[in-house]
């Protein structure tokens, strides 16, 4: 158990290092001069040659690479060129818009789909089968960007019940911040509300064959005390499972999303980072959205262990 | 297995309904919007600022939040494009045109409290022309050999020769006037003189300034106690924040194809202004065939500006012959010089040496009106036999790497947004790669000058060679598409300097 936890450990500090290598040289590939950027249309070759001097861009790829590493180990991610201010704190500032954000997306997704998916499986050509099926096709196949401008048009142009984008900031209230996320969280939501119906819709049948669960009505329990109180905490390794991977892309994939409804989250700071070459935003994002990944399938590795107790002896998998 | 799960439905949907109250009770947090007391603002940008500090970086976007509202300068331009005393309140000239005697207010503050006077002005004007400055606009100050302050408000400036457009050049936002022991950290808590403080800043998404209560010029009266910028970049995502009246007004609007979408607005209104944008079709003029004036003239002449401006901006806009726009002292209009007549544009290219046309590539930004005016012009050339390839170039990064440093490209296109810089035609190395030593004599003698009548003279001079040499095609002058409530009175309909002046902004009853 230990040695493999010391293992996977291990292994999630050698692949982080390796992609910050990996993203540090692709950075250094990309054409266009942060300085130059900054500087606009007018300025000369020496005020160009200075800004580079304080911006540290004349220094050797290995030192560039060097100080970026060793101040990333110590916590300190360096300044953003464009906004003047550590790099560290913008990304907190992004996460209290991306993590609830993803957070409120992965809830409304499992209030709609797991009961959706029990309720299909439950009734296996039913009407809330039909309903799931079509549901969870059309949810797959609709951009989620289109979804948010329907939304848009809908409840803030139209009824002018929500804002149509923005973020207030937590600093104005629980109410407003709330208000300004649950349009994005539906838009978000939707996509992965059809993965997880027929995810759960699968795993609920599936386990509806398995032995415990006709051995629990033989027992003479109710049809509906089996499945909620047998069948679905079962089904729902394989939908937690998902989820955990969804969270990931919910995090780093609401780049879309962001922009629609001008959120301030971390997808839009890459993707502003990105347009002005600010450079050490970008290494520290995508090493942060790397980090999350990697961690994230730790995690869930961890879970397996935690409930399948075959895997925890020999750690030979 | 139905008759299995039958008793399961009841129980299920009374979860169902569970979760749908507990839904629509989320909905329902806080869905009365906050009625906006008539002190406060909300305007709209499409770009976010890149810092605060217009004195350390180029993009506009910062003078258009900071720019006389945050900060002043020793002069200001106004809103017809005039230049007006502000920190200096007269200044005199010496008659040789070397040397620049300006008196300043008496009693001005900066927002942290340090006095302005003329050691902090020359503190200013000696970090802009330092020999480390970043500042973008540093050959502004390029001919100023020292700096004098005989007394807190006087300040003298020593000039190596005369600069005719030096007090112009002081009106822009590059020149402003920062504070000396301030000025390091202005690029995230701006501290100027102006009548709005900064208060705050939500990287990504808006930034707060509040009225300034000891702002020293008592013969203006503020009447905006808060005004937040708020950045959306997507155009659909612009028209909806006006729309749900979650913004009260957007300058520059992005989404020309939108407009029409206000029409009949209860609410909302459009105005349709100058800018000091110039959208023009950049040649290469040392790459061949472009190095033969009249291909250049052929070029110039099977453009019909007008399906140009029609096809890019949905008909907003301006036509101009040369780098100059309407707003702009001393205008010609100069459309007529190389008019559209692609009959004309075909004997030129074969007398040219090009009776069959050729084949060249634009390099074009990801900016709306490019590609679009691109596109126009791919079919206009093609009419006259010329081919033209469009070459999708990222802005900024690509474009200032392959076209504006390495001048490696045939043709681009891209809007210039500084006011007045006709002299770029006359820069080396520039862009462009044009070199007409007439044209460069006349920019000189535009600095030897600074009485504005010679100068609006010479200015005509230079305007009249461009639109006859070509050496960019000259396409059109973007308009300032404002949309702004209808109660609101005060913001500028043109834009002689890319600014958000709130200074005589206010709320009708």
């Amino acid at each position: 158990m230990i040695v493999l936890l010391t293992r996977r450990i291990v292994g999630l500090i050698v692949t982080l290092i390796a992609v910050s290598l990996l993203v540090f040289a692709v950075m250094a590939l990309l054409p266009g001069d942060p300085a130059a950027i900054t500087l606009g249309t007018s300025a000369s070759p020496e005020t160009l040659a200075a800004l580079r001097h304080d911006m540290g861009l004349d220094q050797p790829l290995f030192i560039r690479y060097g100080h970026w590493l060793a101040g990333a180990l110590t916590g300190n991610l360096g300044k953003s060129y464009t906004y003047g201010v550590p790099v560290a704190g913008l990304i907190v500032e992004r996460l209290a818009v991306t993590l609830p954000l993803a957070v409120l997306a992965i809830i409304l997704s499992i209030l709609i789909a797991v009961p959706l998916g029990v309720a299909a499986a439950a009734r296996r050509g039913g009407i809330f089968d039909i309903i799931a099926t079509l549901f969870s096709q059309m949810s797959i196949a609709v951009p989620g960007f289109w979804v948010a401008l329907l939304l848009i048009l809908l409840f803030s142009t139209s009824l002018g019940w929500m804002p149509a984008g923005g973020f207030p900031g937590w600093g104005n209230g629980l109410g407003p911040a709330l208000r300004a996320l649950i349009l994005p969280a539906v838009a978000l939501a939707l996509p992965q509300a059809g993965v997880l119906t027929r995810v759960t819709r699968s795993a609920v049948l599936e386990t509806l064959h398995e032995d415990f669960a006709r051995t629990a009505l033989a027992k003479g329990l109710s049809g509906g005390a089996v499945l909620w109180g047998h069948v679905v905490p079962n089904a729902l390794v394989p939908v937690l499972t998902i989820l955990g991977l969804q969270f990931t892309f919910l995090v780093a994939g609401a780049v879309l999303i962001e922009n629609v409804f001008n959120l301030p989250g971390l997808g839009r700071l890459a993707y502003q980072a990105l347009s002005q070459r600010d450079i050490v935003v970008m290494q520290d994002v995508v090493l942060f959205f790397a980090g999350l990944v990697i961690t994230m399938n730790f995690l869930v590795d961890l879970s397996y262990l935690v409930i399948d107790p075959r895997l925890r002896s020999g750690g030979t998998r | 297995m139905i008759k299995f799960l039958r008793p399961s439905v009841g129980d299920f949907a009374r979860r169902l309904a569970y979760g749908a109250a507990m839904s629509a009770g989320l909905l329902m947090l806080g869905l009365t919007p906050a009625e906006a007391a008539k002190t406060t603002l909300n305007i709209g940008m499409t770009v976010e600022p890149t810092g605060l500090d217009p004195t350390i970086a180029a993009p506009v976007a910062i003078g258009q939040v900071t720019w006389q509202n945050v900060y002043e300068g020793l002069v200001a331009i106004d809103e017809s494009g005039k230049i007006v005393p502000q920190l200096a309140k007269s200044w005199d000239i010496s008659p040789d045109g070397l040397t620049y005697t300006f008196k300043l207010q008496t009693g001005v503050k900066f927002h942290d409290g340090e006095p302005f006077d003329s050691t902090a002005a020359k503190f200013a004007l000696d970090r802009a022309r330092d020999s480390k400055s970043v500042n973008p606009q540093k050959r502004f100050f390029a001919t100023i050999t020292s700096i004098d302050t005989p007394d807190p408000e006087t300040l003298v400036l020593h000039l190596s020769s005369p600069t005719g457009s030096l007090l112009y050049w002081l009106g822009w936002p590059s020149s402003v006037m920062v504070g000396p022991k301030s000025a390091a950290n202005d690029k995230t808590t701006p501290v100027g003189t102006g009548p709005f403080k900064f208060s705050a800043w939500a990287k990504g998404d808006h930034v707060e300034l509040v009225k300034n209560p000891d702002y020293w010029n008592k013969s203006v009266d503020v009447k905006l106690d808060k005004v937040t910028f708020r950045f959306i970049s997507d155009p659909q995502a612009e028209a909806a924040a006006l729309k749900a009246g979650d913004l009260d007004a957007f300058p520059e609007f992005a989404a020309p194809e939108l407009m029409s979408s206000f029409d009949g607005d209860a609410q909302l209104m459009t105005k349709v202004g100058n800018t000091e944008l110039k959208v023009v079709a950049g040649m290469n003029n040392t790459r061949k065939p472009f190095d033969d004036k009249r291909v250049r003239q052929a070029l110039m002449m099977a453009l019909d500006r007008k399906t140009i401006i029609d096809g890019a901006w949905s008909g907003f806009g301006t036509a101009i012959g040369s780098h100059y726009t309407p707003n702009d002292p001393g205008y010609q209009d100069l459309t007529g010089t190389l008019p559209y007549d692609p009959a004309k544009a075909k004997a030129l290219l074969a007398e040219a040496g090009y009776p069959n046309g050729f084949t060249f590539t634009i390099k074009t930004p990801q900016m709306a009106y490019a590609p679009r005016s691109a596109q126009v012009m791919q079919a206009m050339f093609a009419d006259i036999g010329v081919t033209m390839n469009i070459e999708p170039t990222e802005f900024p990064a690509k474009w200032v790497q392959d076209v504006f440093t390495g001048r490696d490209y045939d043709m681009t296109i891209v809007a210039h947004a500084e006011p007045l810089d006709i002299d770029i035609y006359s820069r080396d190395p520039y862009y462009f790669n044009y070199k007409n030593p007439t044209f460069n004599e006349l920019m000189k003698k535009i600095q030897l000058t600074a009485d504005p009548a010679a100068q609006n003279k010479l200015y005509g001079e230079a305007q009249g060679i461009l639109a006859e040499d070509a050496p960019s095609l000259f396409l059109f002058v973007m308009p300032k598409l404002g949309v702004w409530d209808k109660k609101l009175k005060g913001l500028w309909e043109n834009e002689p300097i890319p600014s958000n002046v709130l200074t005589n902004v206010s709320w009708e009853d």
